[in-house]
């Protein structure tokens, strides 16, 4: 076990540090500099001044050495467009609402998703089974500004039950995380009804009812049970699809989070901050997906990790 | 003896997009309490099929028993609520199924899937419910059963996961077990281990078998009785004695013609049935096996020949053997 999460620690290390070097580079390969508004660029002698301040005016290598140095330390750096706040400050006051938000939204795509996914299955063929169908090409077709647009016209502006925008109380959370999970939902459901129609043709289904068991019993704990393992693995993709959704849905809904920051970093070419989060992001998924391999492999008997000794 | 399980006059019909499918039509046998009786058969004859019919295990939906009666110690199955019947599977009727790697749960270990059979018909506590596990992997010959209860499927080979399917069946003490092709996954030497298994289960247990098999070997082996099946109907039904050395249908006749035999010089030449099964859509109206009979006669064609009595335990459904044919003496006779 220890050396397989070594193994894995490894090259979870190489992973991000490949991507580091590729955004570092094509970074710096996009014209413009953070000094620049609208094209019209600063007075020479300042800019000049600020490029040494930010060590901009040192060779490209040189710079990626000396973040590769600070970010070892987990050292973000100064932001370039909002100094004097550090990157480090502005995840840590941004972070803990996009995870609120992508937490909710998670949480709401697997149980509705689940749901949806069985009660199709289940009722194969019906009248349900179509419903949920269009509800899922719908959910994985629409992009998620259309459905948070749509929610906000509906449930916010006609039948005001819920503010439109910002950030505050449990109500605020409501519409940005239900846009937010309307594509991940409609995955979860499509791949759980496939699931669950497999594993219901499978020949223990019709052992465990030669056993007399009742029905319930032969879905809860046989079929539900293997058609939903495989979901575990979609989570790690799902989340990364949450993670970049809520770049466009926070914006939406004026929510003070690190999507916002991300997208606005770009706009401004805010280096520190674009590989700051850019950085962050990473980690957090492949820790994410490290978690949902280990977990999978508890859950599922037939999955073996690591190979055990003796 | 009194009869625990008879079939009479089984009919079943699958709906398909392409119109139905009488998969078996008129089954009709008897079976007794601690007998074994053989159902063979090429594939797609309808062996599976009745077997699940017994069971009750095909969903309304996809097909149906569209006529005749199971009668079991005396109640209709065909006709009993779900809910009766629910009662029974596992309990009374128990089954086991070609492949053990498919049939049981992969991810469930395999002590619960012996013990939530006993807990669900026997109202037992778990730990009444292990025991009794422990005893029947005893029983079936696994060794070291408190740590193999744990255990999930994959850890087990093809042989003991076989073994476990019948513990599985066995666990609740059943009257009738049918066992649908159960050595057909298995190598030679492992097929004879799981057949002397059986064997020696039912001598402890006294339970009545119903084995499905197409290999004649394994007839020979354990079977008191054999029923064989084609396309959909019992053609010839007789002890082992008499299906093996006095077989009067010419399907029977073949069977046993493309059987390797120890007996013969190896140069002998299997002789395979030429020809294939009619179209269970729309099948014949004369016998379903005159079209690859080498004696069919034009009445065999045209209507379904009745069974012939050849003794007590022995008929068959053939028009050549029917008292009306004509008396042909072989050629030396006639001289
Ligand atoms: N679910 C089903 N739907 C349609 N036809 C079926 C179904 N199950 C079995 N059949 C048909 O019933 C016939 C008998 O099948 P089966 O009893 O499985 O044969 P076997 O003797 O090999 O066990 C076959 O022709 C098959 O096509
Ligand atoms: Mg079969």
């Amino acid at each position: 076990m220890l050396s397989f999460v070594l193994k894995r620690f490894i090259s979870m290390l190489i992973t991000l540090w490949v991507i580091v070097t590729v955004t570092f580079f094509l970074m710096h390969a996009v014209p413009g500099s953070p000094f620049e508004r609208e094209g019209k660029a600063l007075n020479p002698t300042v800019e000049k001044n600020l490029m040494a301040l930010y060590n901009l005016d040192k060779p490209l290598a040189v710079q990626y050495v000396s973040y590769l140095k600070s970010l070892v330390q987990f050292e973000l750096g100064p932001s370039i467009i909002r100094s004097p706040e550090t990157v480090n400050d502005m995840i840590g006051r941004s972070f803990p609402v996009s995870a609120k938000l992508g937490f909710f939204s998670l949480l709401f795509s697997v149980i509705a998703g689940i749901a949806l996914g069985v009660v199709a299955a289940l009722r194969h063929n019906k009248l349900i089974d179509y419903v949920a169908t269009i509800i899922s090409v719908i959910g994985i077709a629409v992009p998620n500004f259309v459905v948070a647009a749509l929610l906000i016209k509906y449930f916010a502006v006609e039948w005001k039950l819920f503010p439109a925008a910002t950030w505050g109380t449990w109500k605020h959370i409501v519409l940005p995380a239900l846009a937010l999970s309307f594509g991940p939902m409609a995955i979860i459901a499509r791949f759980t009804r496939a699931n669950m129609l497999d594993v219901l043709t499978q020949e223990y289904i019709e052992t465990a009812k030669a056993k007399g068991l009742h029905p319930a019993v032969v879905i809860l704990k046989h079929a539900l049970r293997n058609s939903l393992l495989p979901v575990i693995t979609l989570l790690g993709s799902l989340i990364a699809n949450v993670l970049t959704g809520s770049f466009v849905i926070e914006k939406i809904f004026a929510i003070p989070g690190m999507g916002k920051y991300f997208v606005d970093s770009i706009y401004n070419r805010d280096y520190t901050v674009i590989m700051g989060t850019t950085v962050f992001y990473s980690t957090l998924l492949i820790i994410l997906m490290f978690l949902v391999d280990i977990v999978y492999g508890i859950i599922d008997p037939r999955i073996k990790l690591y190979k055990k000794e003796g | 003896m009194e009869k625990l399980l008879q079939v009479e006059d089984l009919h079943v019909s699958f709906k398909t997009h392409g119109g139905e499918v009488k998969a078996v039509r008129g089954v009709s046998f008897s079976l007794e309490k601690g007998e074994t009786l053989a159902i063979v058969g090429e594939s797609g004859c309808g062996k599976s099929v009745t077997a699940r019919s017994i069971m009750r295990l095909i969903p309304e939906h996809v097909g149906k028993i569209t006529k005749g009666k199971i009668l079991f110690n005396g109640t209709d199955l065909v006709t009993l609520p779900e809910k009766e019947m629910r009662g029974l599977r596992g309990s009374q009727i128990s089954m086991i199924f070609q492949d053990a790697m498919t049939s049981l749960n992969p991810t469930i270990s395999i002590g619960e899937q012996i013990m939530e059979g006993i807990v669900r018909h026997q109202k037992l506590s778990r730990a009444e419910a292990k025991a009794q596990a422990l005893e029947m992997l005893q029983l079936v010959g696994i060794a070291n059963p408190e740590r193999r209860l744990k255990q999930y499927l994959h850890e087990f080979s093809g042989g003991m996961r076989q073994r476990i399917m019948i513990a599985i069946a066995l666990v609740c003490k059943p009257s009738i077990l049918i066992a649908d092709e159960p050595t057909t996954a298995l190598d030679v030497t492992i097929q004879a281990q799981i057949i002397d298994l059986f064997k020696t289960i039912q001598q402890k247990t006294g339970v009545s078998i119903v084995i499905i098999t197409h290999d004649l070997g394994v007839v020979a082996k354990i079977a008191n009785k054999v029923n064989v099946m084609y396309a959909g109907q019992v053609v010839e039904a007789g002890t082992v004695r008499e299906i093996f050395y006095q077989p009067q249908h010419p399907y029977t006749k073949g069977l046993l013609e493309s059987m390797p035999r120890l007996d013969l010089d190896r140069d002998t030449p299997l002789a395979p049935i030429p020809g294939s099964p009619p179209d269970l859509f729309a099948p014949p109206a004369g016998c379903a096996f005159a079209a690859r009979c080498q004696y069919a006669l034009e009445v065999c064609r045209n209507h379904q020949p009745a069974y012939s009595s050849l003794g007590t335990t022995h008929q068959v459904a053939c028009w050549l053997q029917d008292p009306r044919a004509q008396t042909v003496y072989p050629l030396q006779a006639a001289k």
